[in-house]
This record gives C-alpha cells, structure tokens and sequence, in this order.
C-alpha cells in the first residue's frame, strides 16, 4: 500500500479521470437499478404483497397477462382446495377497467376479486377491512389522485358504482394500473354480466348462480413444497410460483429484460474502462517496475500494491458516484417509476466493483512478465 | 556480515549466449572476476561489449550457460527464481543509469520503500541520505532533483539493505564532468567506508582514477586494464 497510496497522489489528475468515469457510472447504474425497482413495484407490487405461495392458471392460458385472461371453474378450485400440502386455495377475479370518481377525475384500476375474510383480503392502512359488497380497498398513491375514503368510482359502461372505504398500506400496482381489491362476490356479478347500474347488493348476488374466478391463490402448508405439476394435470391448471407470475403481467417481462440488459452492458463498459486505464498505467510504469524488481520486489508485492491501489479507486469512486445518483434520485419527478431499494443498489455497486477489479487484475497481471533486466541500460 | 575472507563476488569461467541459430553471439567468454568487500571495481569498454550481460549476471538476474556465480558465498545460479528475487533483495544493491528513481516517491521514500521490499520499517532514512549529502532533499521528488542528486540518491537506495555487493551501471551517462567525478567518489567512500564491494559498468574514463582495480571488456572477454593504477 505504500506505494499505492504515493502513486494515487502523485499522479492524482489521472486517477481523478479515471475516478470520474467510475462515478458516472456508479450514477447510472444506481438510476437504472432505481428505475428498474420502480418499474418492477410498478408493474407488479400489487402481487408482491400478496402472501400466495403460487397462482394456478387454467391450462393453455397465454403467458402474457395471463391474470385476466385465465378462466377458472368451481372443480379446479375445489381440487386445488383438496390437494396435499396446500393450506388454503381461493378464487381470484383479476380485470383492469376504467372509471370515473364522483368529483371527475378519470381513473384506471385493476381489480382484485378476493375472499373478504380470505388470507388474500389485503391489510388496510386506513379505513374498513374488505367485506362491504359496494367496498373497495385502493392503492394508496391513489390519494394521490384526489381519491378519499367515501369516494364512489363509478366503472365506465357499467355504471357500477363501489365506494372507497380503505385504502392499502403502500403502493399496490400491476401493470402500471392502481389496484383496487373487491369482495370476489361482486367481481363475480361483473364478470357475469349481472352488474346492474349503481351501487351492487346482496340481493343481487344472492341471485346469481356463477362460480368462475381468473386464477387459484394457492398458500402452501408452513415448511412443505406443493406437487404442483401433479396437481395441474388433474386441476387442468398451470401453476407458477408467485415470483413466476409476475411474468404473467402485462409488460413485465420486457421491462425487465431490457433494463437488465443495459445493466449488464454498463458493468461490462465498466470492466473493459478500468481494465483499460490500468493496462496503460502499467505499461507506462514498466520501466518502473522493472526497476523496482532488479531491486527485489516480489511480484506479489507489486500486484499486491497495484490492486489495493484499484480497490481505492474504485470502491471510492463507487461510493461517491452511488450517493450522488441516490441523490439524483431522490430528485426524480413523481411521473417516473423510481425506487430506491437497498438491496439492489447494494448488489449493482458490488458488481461494478467486482467487474472493475476483474479488468483491473487482467491488466495488473502483467506486472509479472515485465523482465527486471529492462532497468539496466539507458532509455526510459 | 561482511569479513573480509569470502569475495563477495565471486564469477568463475562464465559464458553466456544470447540470441537463437544464426544470430547467436557470445556476449560472456570464460569470464572470470573476483571482488573482494571494500573494493570498487570498474568494467569499461565499448557498448555492447559485455558489460551489462556481465552485470546482469552477477546481479542474478541472467543465468550463465556455463561456469558458476557466487555472490557472498552463495551460488546464485543453483538458486530458485523466487530465491533468487529474495537473494537480490537483501544481498545485492543496483545503482542505475540516471538513477531510475520512481517518479512518484520523495527522496526519504524511495529508502523507505526499499526497506520495506525487504520487511524493514525503520530505514533510518536521515542518516542514509545524510551519507550521501542529501539529507536537505529528502522532502523532494525526483523530478525536483538534478542528475547528480538524483544519482546520489539511487546510491543511497542501493544501499539501504546494507548489500555485500553494490552493482552500478553507467553512473555518469547523464552527468557533466563535475558532478561524475562527485557520484563516482561517493561510490569509492561507499566501498571503502561502508566495506562493499563495488562493480561499476562504465564507458566514461575520466572517473576511473576513484577505482580500485579496473578491467577492460571486449567483445566478450574480460582483461585487466592496460593502465592499472
């Protein structure tokens, strides 16, 4: 490290550049990782806050927003109800519609049909638990919207009315679109086609004989993995885990991808750069080491010193750039889907770090073929 | 550590052979040198002579195809490659062309890290460059420094792991006439008063006067200088 730190000062305006690129892409990387959160949390916080263990599907069901598209029956519920290891199975209604609240504004949902007293009713912030057959429980960032407890959204062609008395703790989103949880009952007589202009009732429920729902929550007994593929062949579902279906989303998949692949190509660009810069240093200081290898040095010694040296710079320059691209971020207008999560900041400066030593160590390897009889003779 | 019954060098018979096929040549011929602790001792003799070959062999840092090197008692041809880095460290000292400092480290530094190469943390940096009439400069880096300081410094380096043999390579190339005559006594106080044996490559005639013993290289072959003092 001795000499590490000397060279760092020494040749401070060098390091300096180098460090600013580091930073810049520290800055990017952790307004991209931000970026992605925001758009996973966007897309899909709705299901992640779900305490399912996994969603069945009706069979052949398209990928792809697959929540809304699947149809399931009575039967596939009740096999799923009665199958090994699973603690409880119910009935899910998923569909975005559009609607209107009563001061005006246009709004999007998607609605979540569930179990009032169901392990799916969500936990509520503020207001009345799910149970009201006219009651939903919104997103929270839809106060956001001028939408208040005792608001009445008025859904489009419909003209069903459902009147707000809770909203969830935290942002509940998929696919973009605020989620708005409602008994399964009165998901159910929309679905059918039962839906009567106003607010629904019981009656009206009690009218209807219709026991369709879009998926199977599935919540498996503590400690025990479901059969799942079994289970599908006689449920005639397709099962995936919770994290799986996020997939089924809208948009999720190729979101996703794309910013991960950005992500990928900058800690490449971040490898290749340092790796780079520490090529040229160590060639322009060859006569150098060569030198200091007639004198004695172990080549353990030296690459020793020149990765501490890289460490410096890269796990400072990191820092400086991560707290300035959470600083941007902090900064980001509400419009963008932006997340700060420890996590995944955590694991992308980690990996800028790691792909930068990487480049730095192929370049520093060399230190050990520079021949020390270059110190003898004239030229530098 | 230093007694002065073994050389502390000691090359007997040496031949080295660079290059491959046809371009082969013979740049050691049946070399044979001994020196003893406390003398200086001059190699001259035209470029590409020898003379580096010569010290890149006692400084083990080429191995002879034949004959035998012996630094302070030690065949460093027998050695491994890591030994024979660990050898160097602490037996042999370099004084380079221009003194080759590194660029980034001021004068006390330059010691401190050779002492450090060699696990020492308490080079008694003052003294050592005090030694060699830099003690004032200690704070300065090499681009700060003239030829002659910067030479004077080098010494001091070589010098910090108290070698048995000191090997110094075209010392003056970079020096007017003053200021060699300055750089090589130092190198004779140094042999004479801190008892190492000194091996100087050198073109320039003019400082030979401060040597010991003087020997004259061409083309290969080794020979005592026709006007030995």
């Amino acid at each position: 490290m001795f000499l590490a730190l000397r060279e760092l000062r020494f040749a401070r305006g060098r390091f300096a550049l180098m460090g600013t690129v580091i930073a810049l892409i520290s800055v990017l990387v952790v307004l991209l990782s931000g970026l992605s959160s925001g758009l996973v949390n966007d897309g899909v916080s709705g299901l992640k806050a779900m305490p399912a263990t996994a969603f069945a599907f009706d069979e052949g069901t398209m990928k792809d927003n697959a929540f809304s598209r699947s149809v399931i029956d009575d039967e596939q519920l009740k096999t799923w109800q009665n199958a090994d290891d699973v603690a409880a199975a119910e009935p899910m209604g998923v569909n975005i519609v559009n609607g209107v609240t009563d001061d005006g504004t246009q709004i999007d949902l998607t609605l979540f049909g569930v179990e009032p007293d169901g392990f799916l009713s969500p936990a509520v912030s503020t207001g009345e638990q799910l149970g009201a057959v006219a009651g939903i429980i919104v997103s929270e960032p839809l106060r956001d919207e001028g939408v208040e407890l005792g608001s009445v959204v008025i859904l489009d062609r419909l003209d069903l009315e459902l009147t707000v008395i809770g909203f969830t703790e935290g942002q509940a989103t998929f696919g973009h679109v605020d989620v708005a949880y409602l008994p399964i009952d009165t998901w159910r007589l929309m679905a059918a086609g039962l839906a009567e202009p106003g607010a629904p009732t019981q009656d009206q429920i009690d009218e209807m004989d219709f026991g369709y729902a879009s998926v199977v929550a599935i919540l498996a007994e503590e400690g025990v993995s479901i059969d799942f593929a079994t289970i599908d062949v006689t449920a005639e579902t397709t099962t995936m885990t919770l994290t799986e279906s996020f997939n089924a989303s809208p948009g999720y998949e190729a979101e996703t991808l794309t910013l991960s692949m950005i992500q990928f190509f900058l800690y490449a660009i971040c490898a290749l750069v340092v790796g780079a810069f520490f090529m040229v240093w160590t060639i322009q200081r060859s006569h150098d080491i060569a030198v200091l290898r007639a004198m004695g040095a172990s080549s353990r010694y030296l690459v020793r010193d020149s990765l501490t040296q890289a460490a410096i710079l890269l796990v400072g320059f990191t820092v400086v750039g991560v707290a300035a691209g959470i600083g941007m971020g902090a900064a980001m207008p509400d419009a963008m889907p932006f997340d700060l999560e420890f996590e995944p900041i955590a694991i992308a400066s980690g990996l800028t770090i790691l792909l930068g030593m990487l480049g730095a160590t192929i370049a520093v390897l060399r230190i050990t073929r520079i021949d020390p009889l270059r110190a003898l003779g004239g030229q530098r | 550590m230093n007694d002065h019954t073994t050389p502390s060098l000691e090359i007997t018979d040496v031949v080295l052979e660079l290059g491959d096929g046809e371009s082969r040549v013979r740049a050691l011929d049946e070399v044979s040198l001994t020196v003893m602790p406390g003398e200086f001792a001059a190699i001259v003799g035209p470029s590409g002579s020898g003379k580096s070959s010569l010290l890149a062999i006692a400084g083990a840092m080429a191995r002879p195809d034949r004959g035998t090197v012996h630094v302070h008692g030690t065949d460093v041809s027998k050695l491994s490659k890591s030994a024979t880095t660990r050898f160097r460290l602490r037996n042999i000292g370099f004084v380079f062309q221009s003194g080759n400092l590194i660029p980034s480290l001021t004068a006390a530094d330059q010691l401190r890290l050779a002492g450090r190469l060699a696990g020492d943390r308490h080079v008694d940096v003052e003294t050592l460059l005090g030694s060699v009439g830099m003690a004032h400069r200690a704070k300065h880096r090499p681009g700060q420094l003239s030829g002659g300081e910067r030479q004077r410094v080098g010494i001091a380096r070589a010098l910090v792991n108290t070698p048995s043999l000191l090997l110094v390579d075209e010392p003056t190339a970079a020096l007017d006439r003053r200021r060699s005559h300055e750089v090589v006594a130092l190198l004779a106080d140094r042999a004479h008063n801190a008892n190492v044996a000194v091996v100087m490559v050198t073109h320039d005639r003019d400082v030979l006067e401060h040597c010991d013993r003087i020997f004259e290289m061409v083309d290969g072959r080794l020979s005592v200088h026709a006007l030995v003092n």
